[in-house]
């Protein structure tokens, strides 16, 4: 009887720890079976495998018709970079990443350190900051094209009111990717800006008060206190900057697509315009493999370089 | 998520000790600074608005200011033309299905990379988070042959699925982070009680997982919506062309009557506007935690 009851007990013992086991291993194979393969098969065949294909595409002469047959080894290659709109566009894309560094970001830090202290209306104020971000960039460019006309714009409407020549800022290949610049910090400041309201409202306050006791005026507790404390906002607010600015087309197609004589092109504009309008996917998977390579390798080694400790 | 839009407002550098007031002089400073970058958001747009209301000969003269004799029609017109609806409505269905796919797919693989152990998991993950790297432009050439060979250029599948293959990367790697923080004990105490990981998935993580499904939803609708390298792509045919596109049309169309161009420019941002004036805070808090968590 009692060794009954203890066998039971015992049996019981061994038998729950095994059942709950058996569940656990039954039940995580279906989950797995169900769960995983929508996000992987749609992952594996329209992001990883059209990037595989481009690299094997940009070994051909192809218009996209048939099979490729016709191999040129790396002429494509050859040719982008011996074409002057791609320099351009390399140049512009370098530009607009500087822009995004070296204005855009202290535009964005000073705006934050305002707007985040105890004035009324701050929230107002990062409302409307924030509001370029939303809109489209198709809407944004679109917006800006009419801004720059010469003839029915804010800018003629302004040279109009001082009796001079009205401008045309886009159609002047000198100055349209300036211009370009303009729309590109209007349209981005304010996603900056609310990375470092962020950024600023992490910082312990104590901190700035222990500044305060020991007499540091306001541009040095900014100096040696705030700005060090909102480096890693800085790294990331950077990081962005870099990366958006290398995917930018939207807004360039409504204002210049990329023109006068090549001169506001950037690399996906370049792709567009000399790939996919012309269907020569050979040519235009080369360019789309040169992006990669620019894309990952910056990621990459920005990642590993300044956000390592973040 | 942190709240950005509505946690209280902190000492920036600027200001003095918490509590005091700031002198007004640096007031006078900021709210100067603040109105004139404030004017130079808002000008473009208020003229935008303001000039769809104008002739073009008005256009011409006066550009800033309000218009002598208001054109309604300019207006009326768009909004009564069918063209103007049938953009809005392939945007939103376009929009939707997206969001439904990236948030349906991405919760269900993050839900196996954050509670299950199976070989090459973490392997997976990484595989997954490639594609944060790269923007869609750099394969479309290939993509384009790919929805062309699965027929399905000019549908809605043919724009919504690349959406959401390029979304799933930024929709498992948020979904995942925010389901690993969920309290342990919970799936402990299920698993007790004889709870299956679907039933734990759909009673249980789903519910507790509004705010990230805000998120992700909040951040795939508005790339969605303002997407136009896709479907400029993948469209033929006006009648399925989402706004983006609907616009350049538009534009080339009437590139003579700018007055046009600008109120139908106003028409096709104005549903933003009243979206992002509605859920402010969520949208804001949505587009920048999204950013930084990703």
């Amino acid at each position: 009887m009692l060794m009954s009851v203890n066998g039971a007990a015992s049996g019981g013992a061994q038998a729950l720890p095994r059942r709950r086991k058996r569940s656990l291993s039954h039940s995580k194979w279906p989950v797995l079976i169900l769960f995983l393969p929508p996000a992987l098969l749609l992952f594996t065949v329209l992001v990883i495998l059209p990037m595989g294909e481009a690299g094997w595409y940009s070994f051909y002469n192809w218009n996209g018709y048939g099979t490729p047959t016709q191999w040129i080894g790396l002429k494509n290659y050859q040719l982008i970079f011996r074409n002057g709109a791609f320099t351009q566009a390399l140049i512009n894309n370098g530009l607009i990443v500087l822009v995004s560094v070296l204005v855009q970001i202290p535009l964005a830090l000073w705006l934050a350190s305002m707007v985040a202290s105890r004035i009324k209306g701050a929230l107002f104020f990062r409302l409307i900051f924030f509001l370029p971000y939303v809109l489209a960039d198709v809407a944004a460019g679109m917006i800006w094209r009419f801004v720059y006309d010469g003839d029915f714009g804010l800018v003629g409407g302004i040279a109009h009111f001082f009796g001079a020549d009205p401008p045309f800022w886009l159609a002047d290949r000198d100055v349209a990717m300036y211009a370009i610049l303009g729309v590109v910090v209007w349209k981005y400041f304010g996603f900056h800006m609310m990375l470092f309201i962020a950024g600023l409202q992490a910082i312990d306050k104590s901190v700035l008060e222990a500044a305060d006791i020991d007499g540091a005026t306001g541009f040095q507790k900014f100096r040696l206190v705030t700005l060090p404390l909102l480096g890693s906002t800085v790294r990331l607010s950077v990081f962005f900057g870099v990366v958006g600015s290398l995917q930018l087309f939207d807004m360039i197609m409504p204002l210049t697509g990329g023109g006068p004589s090549n001169s506001t092109q950037t690399m996906v504009t370049f792709l567009y315009n000399f790939g996919v309008t012309r269907m020569q996917i050979g040519f235009g998977s080369a360019v789309g493999v040169v992006l990669f390579v620019f894309c990952v390798t910056l990621a990459f080694s920005y990642k590993r370089v300044f956000m390592r400790h973040d | 998520m942190t709240d950005i839009a509505t946690s209280a407002p902190i000492d920036a550098a600027s200001a003095p000790t918490s509590g005091q007031r700031l002198r007004t002089g640096t007031q006078i400073y900021i709210y100067v600074s603040l109105i004139l970058v404030a004017g130079i958001v808002i000008v473009p747009l208020l003229s935008t608005a303001l000039g769809g209301f104008k002739t073009l000969g008005e256009l011409r003269g006066n550009p800033f200011g309000l218009p002598s004799d208001w054109q309604w029609s300019n207006y009326t017109d768009i909004i009564l033309s069918k063209r103007y609806w049938l953009q809005m409505s392939n945007s939103l269905i376009i929009a939707m299905l997206t969001v439904f796919l990236t948030l349906a797919f991405g919760a269900m693989a993050a839900f196996c990379f954050a509670h299950i152990r199976f070989f090459g998991s973490s392997y997976l993950l990484n595989y997954f988070l490639i594609g944060l790297m790269f923007p869609a432009a750099t394969a479309i050439l290939p993509l384009y042959i790919r929805i062309r060979d699965l027929g399905l250029i000019d549908t809605y599948w043919g724009v919504v699925l690349p959406q959401v293959a390029f979304g799933m990367g930024m929709s498992i790697m948020l979904f995942r982070n925010y389901f690993r923080n969920l309290p342990q004990e919970l799936f402990d105490a299920a698993f007790v009680d004889g709870c299956g990981y679907m039933r734990f998935f759909w009673h249980i993580t789903l519910p507790l997982s509004r705010p990230i499904i805000a998120t992700v939803g909040i951040i795939s609708f508005v790339s969605s919506w303002n997407n136009y390298i896709v479907p400029l792509i993948m469209l033929n045919s006006e009648s399925r062309y989402p706004w983006p596109l609907g616009i350049m049309i538009y534009r080339g169309e009437f590139s003579t009557e700018w007055q046009l161009v600008l109120a139908f420019i106003t028409l096709t941002i104005l549903p933003t506007i009243i979206a992002f004036f509605l859920a402010q805070k969520h949208i804001i808090a949505g587009l920048t935690a999204g950013a930084v968590k990703s």
